[in-house]
């Protein structure tokens, strides 16, 4: 993924890591005394959960379970799109009882609200928790589905011709928020 | 990936990736619910020119876990037989819309020729003596669980390679993942220049102890015509080729693709011993063609078009985007 | 010739790329005999000539316990060994026949383990292979060992027993080849009927390399042979016999070194007959192929002209005599060293499958005991070949199955050959130790007499001319 001159970073480091702390604020705040467990989509949802989980230890004290998700077979658009350009493959593991705890569904961006929908899926053929909820860290608009995050890092108004770049430093170096034009994007890759 | 019509035609990284993602469907399938939504109004349809009871029974199990809905034709000749070729049978199936195609026949490349008269992913289930590359994946994928990596490990494959589509798809399979392969059996069912597959030729058991694994295969009488003959007798093969339990060590795995003829290739003592993977690959056979069917059929159509969003084009019918 | 000499086996019996399996039991542990006490004897002022040791002058041999424990000039006899004056006369090494029908199991009434063994060593002979198309054939080693275990309480010389390549001699499957060797058999052949189908020769080429062992094989293209009963020629059609072809035998010869060329393997070709068979073998040596190759004494010395008027069977057997452009061609195939030995194909048979008329008449002839006379007689005699040459073809029948030949050296055991090269005698008139008397020879004068023969170091045989002479003080 080249850096291009045409990308915009709109939270550095610091910021994020702002982010991050009040994210995790608010889901203490929302649950109260409930027991609840943090649950990443595949790819950067899964370090932005372990990272909310870290916070929620350093200033509750309280140990919060961490899952991931793979939502590849649940996806709505298989057969429409490539898998060869996803190198990686993940592994769904929820090793807590799901019946017993608030899910906190994270991922790094919101868009269509597709994603989201398989996630829900997935998660249902788990178990049955009690309430689900959603924290992302950014949401760019463009819903198709009536799905609305609970905890958002920022807003970030896109058109559809930007893509947004969420780092984290687990996987990229560095925890940082980008805006770039695709077009230009697709252009300096070429 | 379109197809899967042997292991020839697949990389490193295309094995090591169908291996991990049945690594990914083997966690699922732990819970409790073991269907998955995937392939939810996909047909498969599994057409098999050949008896085989394991095979089509793991092909459709892991259609159905996937929620496609399938099809199993049994030829075994009679439409051949009924004038109808082939091509004909491949073209009346389309009918049905099938997302993939899963293909036994007793003909080398059958299952590469009906690629040319169906939109549909063809599956190769096993093509005369040449190829069964899901059998392949599915003892790589058992090894790999156990061994955590075949770099460099030492399998010996003994029996009847001559008529084996799992021995060739097997060599092929472990080579690329870093393993040595040594076929081992009568010099009447060894084939010439197997060599050239990349393993090396043993007539005797003799340095079989240093191996990590013993791949043992079938005796496949269906396959020896009438009035050839390729060994003496049963006993003078199981005399010198039969792993029972004193040439069976005790940190050697025993490997075995099934059904087996206990007392012939194998003592009756080692199908239970602990060494034996046998009932792993057959668990095994699911998640593996899971991994398959999903990384055909995923992978069709045009490329990713944004950012984890559904491309704004309504849903076609399948092939419709070729 | 030079590429008979030398003690080393000359053959290399692995490939490059698939050697024949290295486990299991050697040739030379299959080997059967009663045995006895080695002898202890002073064989004094014999003519001692064995080619590969390069000895050929006369000296003192003194044999200890079975062993030859001295060579050279004025020796005296240990105490308790026995004298033997030897003066004028040749010793030589033990002569190797791979090549005799002794008849047992089934056909007893023509020859057994015991009269066959007896008739081999009056020939000199130290060690013989037997063939297996037996009633029932050797294809199981439950006969094979039994045939061992016969011979090791009656044979007079060591004895290796072959086993057929296919079940019953059938030519449809073959046997279990890697458990026969691993129970004693010498070698692999159906000899007496070729191995019709090339697909079946292959696949036990192939099961040679587990098995071990070289294949050896009675050429004849049953196609090609029909009903003869003689050679195909001049005096066939004169006769109004039918014939056989040399094309019968030189075909399957050409496609068995292909098959092993192509295989790898090591095959022994049985009684070559023909020009053509012994330019076939000779071109297939040329490109490598390990294949060695056999003549017999009747071949060697007599012709299709032989059979006269057709009334005398002992002029019939298989590979038939062939003309004399034939003939030639084995003795210079024998010379070249194309023809890597004679062996005797002894096939004795009663007189009442042989008093027939000739197309009625089983094949086949005893040779045991005229094979080194005839060869001398009408090779060495007449300054056709050297003696040197003769004796190593008739010691090293061994060699193309593992067996090294005989040697006259200290430390080696004692297999030999005490022979009086200038006696005269007829064919016969002694009768025979054979239980057979169908010589081709019969009635011929010959010179050349075994006196003594020595096999594994015991004295087992002994003319009856030729007496315990002095025990050593």
């Amino acid at each position: 993924m080249a850096r291009n001159a045409a990308e915009k970073v709109v939270l550095d480091p610091d910021d994020l890591r702002r982010t991050f702390v009040r994210i995790a604020h608010e889901i203490v705040e929302r649950n109260g005394d409930r027991p609840f467990a943090l649950v990443g989509i595949h790819r950067r949802g899964v370090p932005v959960a372990r990272r909310l989980a870290a916070q929620i230890a350093d200033f509750d004290g309280r140990s919060v379970p961490v899952g991931e998700l793979d939502i590849s077979f649940y996806r709505d658009d298989i057969g429409r799109r490539g898998t060869s350009e996803a190198p990686v493959v993940h592994s769904s593991a929820i090793d807590f009882d799901i019946d017993s705890h608030v899910i906190v569904l994270v991922d790094d961006v919101l868009y269509t609200g597709r994603t989201v929908r398989a996630a829900i899926d997935a998660l249902f053929d788990f178990g049955r928790p009690p309430a689900v909820q959603l924290a992302v860290l950014a949401d760019r608009g463009h819903r198709e589905l009536p799905i609305r995050p609970d905890f958002v890092g920022k807003n970030l108004p896109t058109s559809a011709d930007e893509r947004v770049n969420v780092r984290v430093e687990e996987l990229d170096g560095i925890d940082q928020i980008a805006l770039v034009d695709s077009v230009v994007r697709s252009a300096g890759e070429a | 990936m379109r197809h899967l019509l042997g292991i020839g035609d697949l990389s490193r990284d295309q094995i090591e990736r169908l291996l991990d993602r049945a690594d990914s469907l083997a966690q699922l399938l732990e819970r409790e619910n073991k269907k998955l939504p995937t392939l939810s109004g996909r047909t498969i349809v599994s057409l098999f020119f050949e008896n085989s009871t394991r095979t089509s029974s793991s092909f459709d199990l892991a259609a159905k876990r996937l929620s496609a809905d399938t099809v199993s034709i049994r030829a075994q000749g009679s439409s051949v037989t009924k004038g109808e070729s082939l091509r004909d049978t491949v073209q009346t199936l389309s009918a049905y819309g099938p997302a993939a195609i899963v293909v036994r026949s007793p003909f080398v490349g059958a299952p590469g020729m009906v690629t040319r008269w169906t939109d549909a992913a063809v599956i190769n289930a096993g093509d005369g003596k040449h190829e069964h590359p899901t059998q392949a994946l599915l003892d790589a994928y058992t090894l790999r669980n156990r061994l955590g990596s075949l770099d460099g490990k030492n399998v010996w494959i003994i029996g009847d390679v001559l008529h084996s589509r799992v021995a060739r798809s097997n060599i092929l399979a472990l080579t690329k993942l870093g393993a040595r392969v040594t076929v081992c059996g009568p010099p009447t069912l060894i084939p010439r220049e197997i060599e050239a597959l990349g393993c090396s030729v043993s007539y005797t058991l003799e340095g079989s102890n240093e191996a990590d694994v013993l791949y043992v295969l079938r005796m496949q009488n269906e396959r020896m015509a009438a009035g050839d003959n390729f060994i003496p007798s049963v006993g003078e093969y199981a005399k010198r080729f039969q792993i029972n339990g004193e040439r069976l060590g005790a940190r050697q795995l025993l490997m075995h693709p099934g059904p087996v003829n206990r007392g012939v290739e194998l003592s009756p003592d080692v199908v239970d011993a602990p060494q034996s993977l046998i009932t792993e690959q057959v668990a095994a056979g699911v998640v593996v063609r899971m991994a398959v069917f999903y990384e055909l059929l995923a992978g069709r159509g045009e490329p990713e078009g944004g950012q984890k969003r559904a491309t704004a084009v309504a849903p076609m019918p399948d092939g419709a985007t070729r | 010739m030079s590429e008979q000499t030398g003690t080393k086996p000359r053959l290399r019996l692995a490939g490059p790329a698939r050697p024949l399996a290295p486990t299991g039991p050697k040739v030379a542990d299959g080997l059967s005999f009663k045995g006895g006490r080695g002898a202890d004897m002073l064989i004094r002022g014999a003519h001692v000539f064995d080619p590969r040791e390069g000895l050929d002058s006369v000296l003192d041999v003194i044999v200890r316990g079975g062993e030859i424990a001295e060579l050279g000039a004025g020796l005296s006899a240990p105490e308790g060994a026995e004298v033997v004056e030897a003066a004028g006369k040749h010793l030589l090494p033990g002569f190797v026949d791979p090549h005799v029908h002794l008849r047992t199991p089934g056909f007893e009434y023509k020859e057994d383990i015991e009269s066959g063994t007896r008739s081999a060593a009056a020939g000199g002979f130290c060690l013989i292979l037997a063939m297996a198309n037996t009633n029932p054939p050797v294809d199981n080693s439950g006969l094979l060992r039994s045939l061992r275990m016969r011979a090791a309480a009656e044979a007079h010389i060591p004895v290796g027993f072959s086993a057929t390549v296919t079940k019953g001699m059938k030519g449809e499957e073959l046997t279990e080849m890697a458990d026969l060797a691993d129970a004693g058999a010498a070698c692999f052949t159906d000899d007496g009927l070729p191995i019709a189908d090339a697909g079946l020769m292959r696949l036990a080429l192939q099961y040679q390399r587990l098995a071990g062992r070289v294949i050896a094989l009675h050429q004849e293209d049953p196609a090609l042979t029909r009903d003869g009963v003689m050679h195909e020629g001049a005096v066939s059609a004169a006769l109004g016999f039918a014939g056989v072809p040399a094309v019968s035998e030189s075909t399957m010869i050409a496609r068995d070194t292909l098959l092993a060329e192509y295989e790898d393997a090591r095959i022994h070709v049985q009684h070559l007959s023909s020009a053509q068979s012994v330019e076939t073998v000779a071109a297939a040596k040329a490109r490598g192929v390990k294949v060695t190759a056999e003549a017999t004494p009747h071949h060697l010395s007599l012709t299709d002209e032989a059979v006269g008027d057709g009334t005398d069977a002992n002029f019939k057997m298989n590979p038939p005599l062939r003309d004399e452009a034939d003939r030639q061609a084995l003795i210079d195939g024998l010379r070249d060293g194309t023809i890597d030995c004679i062996a005797t194909d002894h096939a004795p048979h009663a007189a009442h499958e042989k008093e027939v008329p000739f197309e009625q008449a089983s094949m086949g002839v005893t040779g045991l005991e005229t094979s080194f006379p005839v060869v001398y007689s009408d090779l060495v005699v007449p300054g056709v070949l050297p003696l040197a040459l003769v004796v190593e073809k008739l010691t090293c029948g061994g060699e193309p199955f593992g067996l090294p030949a005989p040697r006259i050296a200290g430390g080696a055991v004692a297999n030999l050959a005490l022979i009086d090269l200038d006696a005269t005698w007829t064919v016969g008139e002694e009768g025979y130790e054979s239980r057979s008397s169908n010589s081709c020879f019969a009635g011929r004068q010959v010179n050349g007499r075994v006196l003594m023969t020595l096999a594994a170091g015991v004295v087992a045989f002994r003319a009856r001319s030729f007496a315990v002479q002095e025990v050593g003080a």
